[in-house]
């Protein structure tokens, strides 16, 4: 699982590139996500992601992704689940004070995010305590949601 | 050393404009002296009076006394209950604040519970994993990590709000600071990482032990670059190594710690190397002294904490300036007990 997920480092800008299509893809299923109901989508979407991101990313569906201000390195795969930079205990080899054998996430987390337009900027951003309550929901739901939401918050014709 | 408007010795000060604690450790950095604090490792034991009798060796020579917080993941005495005895006598302690062993609710209620005790400064932190310490069996939290942890107490002391959003009556006024580890890797990541420390809330960073010289400057002009000098007190890590069978064990062992080869070797080469562990020691105080940015020194002498003292006075940081000393400054202590 380590190889897929310094592959996905390796090309953190290609998938990047291609979330942001997906995303707005996605956006344009609110209608069909509200129609069905986002609570009985949640399911099916969920164990979707979790394929996908879990293949790409051993993702672990903390239910609020923040893989493009990592790097599109997972922070939940560090064993003290850090989401703001590395903790002092990195070995001289890059690799985790927890488990040696594992290179350390923000080590590659870094890598990832220079090969992301805006990504050094977006891995300097303060990242607030984690929501523990959405544990195994869907981050695709999630953002569809409150993009939706916000953007209706705004009056018509304001920039979004 | 007494503050003129200290209305007891020992008691809370005034809190100045811009300061958010009455502590002296604050104090003493915001008046631009060269501070210095130092590690008590708390005790296995439930007995007070050794937490007294570990901190009465730096009696004079520290500005601040840091309480550990389960260190290197080993069961101690609690750091709270370590500085609520401290502040007791007068003392500054620096209550150390880990995620590894509490959630949110239960470090959001410890901030409140120091402070209610006196404690004015406070470190935090995210703490080192279970698989360091004599307890690897157990249940390793990680609620929050540093960062957050900092944004949730700065809002606690600033917004009068726990996370959740719901008051409190009266705010913790605390001196918040946090850890850095300039020798660790990514090196070119680290001052960032200080900028996100200093953006959730770290007023004062101690860092992990520094040997090489050359990574603190470049740590520190990385700071600098980022506009972090005049925006939070950076104080250095230092130590004296025993030996250097020691240096080699706590460079394998404890997680973070780089110590160069040449240090290494000039300890094997000395006749005494428990005093040439001390001379390095007072060496990089001096040349840490003169770096731009740097305000104070961390001493961290586990296991020989009776040479901080000495350390100390050698390397003449304290420029005649005589921080507290509870048999000396507190003479009026023993008559507030007596009644």
């Amino acid at each position: 699982m380590h190889s897929a997920r310094a592959w996905s480092v390796r090309h953190a800008r290609g998938l990047n590139a291609f979330y942001v299509w997906f995303e707005s893809l996605l956006m344009r299923m609110h209608g069909l996500f509200g129609w069905l109901g986002y609570e009985r989508a949640e399911k099916p979407v969920a164990a979707i992601e979790k394929v996908v991101k879990g293949l790409l990313f051993d993702c672990r569906m903390c239910g609020q992704c923040v893989l493009s201000s990592t790097g599109m390195s997972c922070p939940m795969n560090c064993p003290k689940t850090l989401r703001n930079g590395p903790c002092g205990g990195v070995r001289a080899d890059g690799n985790c004070e927890v488990k040696p054998d594992m290179r350390c996430v923000w080590v590659e987390a870094y890598r990832g995010s220079e090969r992301i337009p805006g990504g050094v900027e977006a891995i300097t951003k303060v990242q607030f305590a984690v929501d523990q309550r959405l544990q195994g929901r869907s981050s695709w739901l999630k953002v569809v949601r409150e993009k939706t939401a916000a953007a209706g918050a705004q009056p018509a014709g304001a920039p979004p | 050393m007494r503050f003129e408007d200290e209305p007891v010795p020992g008691y809370p000060l005034p809190i100045l404009p811009g300061h958010t604690s009455p502590g002296r450790f604050e104090r003493v950095l915001r008046a631009g002296g060269f501070a210095v604090t130092t590690e008590l490792a708390p005790p296995d034991s439930a007995d007070p009076q050794e937490v007294y009798q570990r901190a009465r060796v730096f009696d004079g020579y520290v500005d601040a006394i840091n309480a550990t917080d389960g260190s290197g993941a080993n069961c101690h005495m609690s750091s709270l209950a370590v500085c609520s005895l401290l502040t007791h006598i007068g003392y500054a302690p620096i209550m150390q604040i880990s995620c590894r062993d509490k959630n949110r609710i239960a470090i959001q209620g410890d901030i409140l519970g120091g402070a209610a005790m006196g404690v004015c400064n406070m470190l935090c932190l995210t703490g080192d994993g279970v698989q360091a310490g004599d307890h690897p069996q157990a249940k390793p939290v990680f609620d929050l990590d540093c960062v957050s942890l900092l944004d949730i107490a700065r809002n606690l002391r600033d917004e009068h709000r726990f996370q959740s959003g719901r008051k409190i009556s009266f705010a913790p006024r605390v001196f918040f600071g946090a850890a850095e580890n300039p020798s660790a890797l990514p090196h070119e990541w680290r001052a960032r990482r200080l900028a996100k420390k200093v953006a959730a809330g770290a007023q004062f960073i101690q860092t992990q032990y520094c040997y090489d010289l050359p990574l603190l400057r470049g740590f520190m002009q990385q700071a600098e670059a980022l506009d972090l000098l005049g925006k939070v007190f950076i104080l250095a890590g230092v130590g004296p190594l025993r030996s250097a069978k020691t240096a080699e064990w706590m460079r394998a062992h404890v997680p973070g710690m780089h110590i160069p080869e040449a240090t290494i070797a000039r300890l094997k080469g000395a006749k005494d190397q428990a005093r040439e562990g001390i001379n390095i020691c007072i060496e990089l105080i001096q040349a840490i002294r003169e770096i731009r940015g740097i305000s104070g020194v961390h001493v961290m002498a586990y296991r020989q904490e009776e040479t901080v003292a000495q350390i100390v006075d050698q390397s003449g940081i304290l420029k005649g300036r005589a921080p507290w000393h509870p048999e000396r400054d507190a003479l009026e202590f023993s008559h507030r007990n007596a009644s």
